[in-house]
């Protein structure tokens, strides 16, 4: 257990030891910073019976930040390494391959979560100035943050075992951000399917991340959700470990 | 220490090694000599529990690298080829990390670093970025690395790759101080290094393993056919019908040298050595000797002997 934390001590900190992470953290700050003055403007013109953080989510910002972000923060886990060569020096030591995939996928997902923490100071603003307690309960909050956390999962998960396929840190994010924008069309597939009934359009409704989103975002937390971005994290988390195991059966 | 038996190991349809074994000996420092591509890499990297072979066992102190991996992975400190390093972290901080990884307590580490460290000559730069160091003290800290945990067995791919006379000394230097309390391999393609640093070779050549040997008695193995050349001005006929009459000498070629002197290069019978024979001849005839050498094979010319039948045939 100790040389989990360890691990995940040193990929979280090398987050903050590159440029990257600070850009990372700039490039949302900046795109919830505009999807705030959005926020405001409309509020300003046309006063909303909605919550603010379902307003937030309707803005289509929280999707750009998802499909942008995620690729850039898990491109380096498995590649870079690979690249510089220290993969090897990691793998030869006392790590089994799951802490490693665990420890990697950890940092990027607590990364992920401090990039949207100005998010919630935006949300308290506006909170603030609404002087309306309706705007912005506990229970939406939290239902906002499950969801922002579950499709992190699932996009950071896909993004590492992309970087696990690949030393170059440019495959991996193409990879992966290829991969988020395939779950995004059918994202959009599923939303716009018409009831045709049948297990396709069960499975594909499955895949009806807006929709489940929305619900996050008002507060309604469905279990089919959880369990479905649980089970895809899942997937992905046990592709990256075979990834990683396959150098001792190539 | 290290027992290998008919490794084999296969990349996508090239043989890397083919069928090789050796054991070493616990407190041995062994070489792997051998050009690039010669599969001392691919040997070590199996050793190491990076990638498992495609036949043959390996077992380092009695456990089998793949089955017992993590067994053989404690007691075995590994630096590949070109010492990667992560460049933004400090020095204390890498090590300590390292330390941590390879299973050491928080106490434990942060003794055993400061023990590496100094051992290392690193104690001055521990505060410093690895990033920014020089290469010398770059593979410092990737020798401390492997050192941290007190393993068995320490295995240096390349360590002094592309430093200077000065940083190789020292290197060579603290390699050569870990015999007795480690066992050692080092691969290189530097012949006076493992002359001067190991207590056996083991030349490698296009993935099988060619010689295995202590660097004297492959030298000696050699000797037997070296020549002797001598510079002797005397009467060309007298000179070619002592060189005949000679029971030791096995073949003789004169050729004229500056002025009155020939030039005679002589290959002895059985390994005798002609010299003092040479000196009593030209005693005896009154003629003047300039030059008297008996030419000593350096591990090159073993190297090249052994590994030459087989580039012939590659090409």
């Amino acid at each position: 257990m100790s040389i989990f934390f360890t691990l995940l001590r040193r990929e979280l900190s090398s987050f903050f030891f590159s440029l990257t992470g600070y850009v990372i953290v700039a490039a949302v700050t900046l795109l919830t910073g505009l999807s705030f003055v959005v926020l405001v403007q409309t509020l300003q013109t046309d006063p909303s019976p909605m919550p603010v953080t379902e307003m937030f989510y309707l803005s289509f910002y929280f999707w750009l930040i998802l499909l942008l972000v995620s690729p850039v923060i898990t491109m380096r886990l498995f590649a870079l390494e690979k690249a510089s060569g220290t993969f090897e020096t990691l793998m030869t030591t006392a790590v089994g391959d799951l802490q490693v995939v665990l420890a990697k996928f950890t940092a990027a997902v607590v990364f992920y979560l401090i990039a949207w923490l100005p998010l919630l100071a935006c949300l308290f603003i506006i909170q603030h100035y609404a002087r309306q307690n309706g705007a912005l309960d506990p229970g939406t909050l939290y239902g906002m943050y499950l969801g922002i956390f579950l499709t992190g999962c699932l996009f950071l998960s896909l993004g590492g075992f992309a970087s696990a396929l690949t030393r170059n840190q440019m495959t991996a994010a193409t990879i992966s951000f290829a991969g988020g924008v395939g779950l995004f069309s059918l994202a959009y597939l599923a939303r716009n399917a018409t009831d045709a009934g049948g297990w396709q359009a069960q499975v594909l409704a499955c895949f009806n991340l807006f929709d489940q989103m929305h619900d996050f975002a008002r507060g309604v937390v469905d279990t089919r959700a959880v369990i479905f971005y649980a089970s895809t994290t899942f997937l992905f988390l046990f592709l990256t470990l075979r990834v990683v195991e396959s150098r001792r059966w190539k | 220490m290290i027992e290998v038996f008919n490794l084999t190991k296969r990349y996508a349809g090239r043989t890397a090694v083919d069928d090789i074994s050796f054991t070493v000996a616990r407190g041995e420092i062994v070489g792997l000599l051998g050009p690039n591509g010669a599969g001392k890499s691919t040997t070590m990297r199996v050793l190491s529990g990076f990638m498992p072979a495609t036949s043959g066992t390996v077992r380092v102190a009695g456990f089998d690298v793949f089955h017992d991996s993590e067994e053989t992975r404690r007691r075995i400190g590994y630096m590949p080829e070109n010492n990667p390093l992560h460049p933004e972290m400090r020095v204390r901080e890498y090590l300590k990390f390292r330390a941590r990884l390879k299973g050491l307590g928080w106490k434990k580490s942060r003794a055993r670093v400061t023990t590496v460290m100094e051992q290392c000559g690193l104690a001055e730069v521990g505060r410093r970025v690895i990033g920014q160091l020089s290469k010398g003290y770059k593979q410092r800290v990737g020798l401390a690395d492997a050192l941290v945990h007190d393993p068995e067995l320490i295995i240096l791919d390349e360590p002094t790759i592309g430093l200077d006379p000065q940083q190789i000394r020292s290197v060579r230097a603290l390699i050569k101080s870990l015999a007795g309390r480690h066992t050692v391999l080092i691969s290189t393609h530097i012949l006076p290094e493992v002359e001067m640093m190991c207590g056996r070779v083991l030349i490698m050549f296009d993935g099988r393993v060619l010689a295995s040997d202590t660097p004297e008695n492959l030298q000696r193995r050699m000797a037997g056919g070296s020549q002797v050349i001598a510079e002797i001005a005397a009467p060309l006929e007298a000179l070619r019908a002592a060189w005949e009459n000679l029971p030791a000498v096995a073949q003789f070629d004169v050729a004229p040298g500056e002025g009155e002197f020939f030039r005679c290069a002589l290959t002895p019978r059985d390994g005798h050595d002609l010299r003092p024979q040479i000196f009593n001849l030209v005693q005896t005839n009154g003629w003047s000797l300039r030059e008297l050498t008996r030419s000593r094979h350096s591990l090159e010319d073993i190297y090249m002997q052994v590994t030459k039948p087989t580039t012939e045939e590659v090409e």
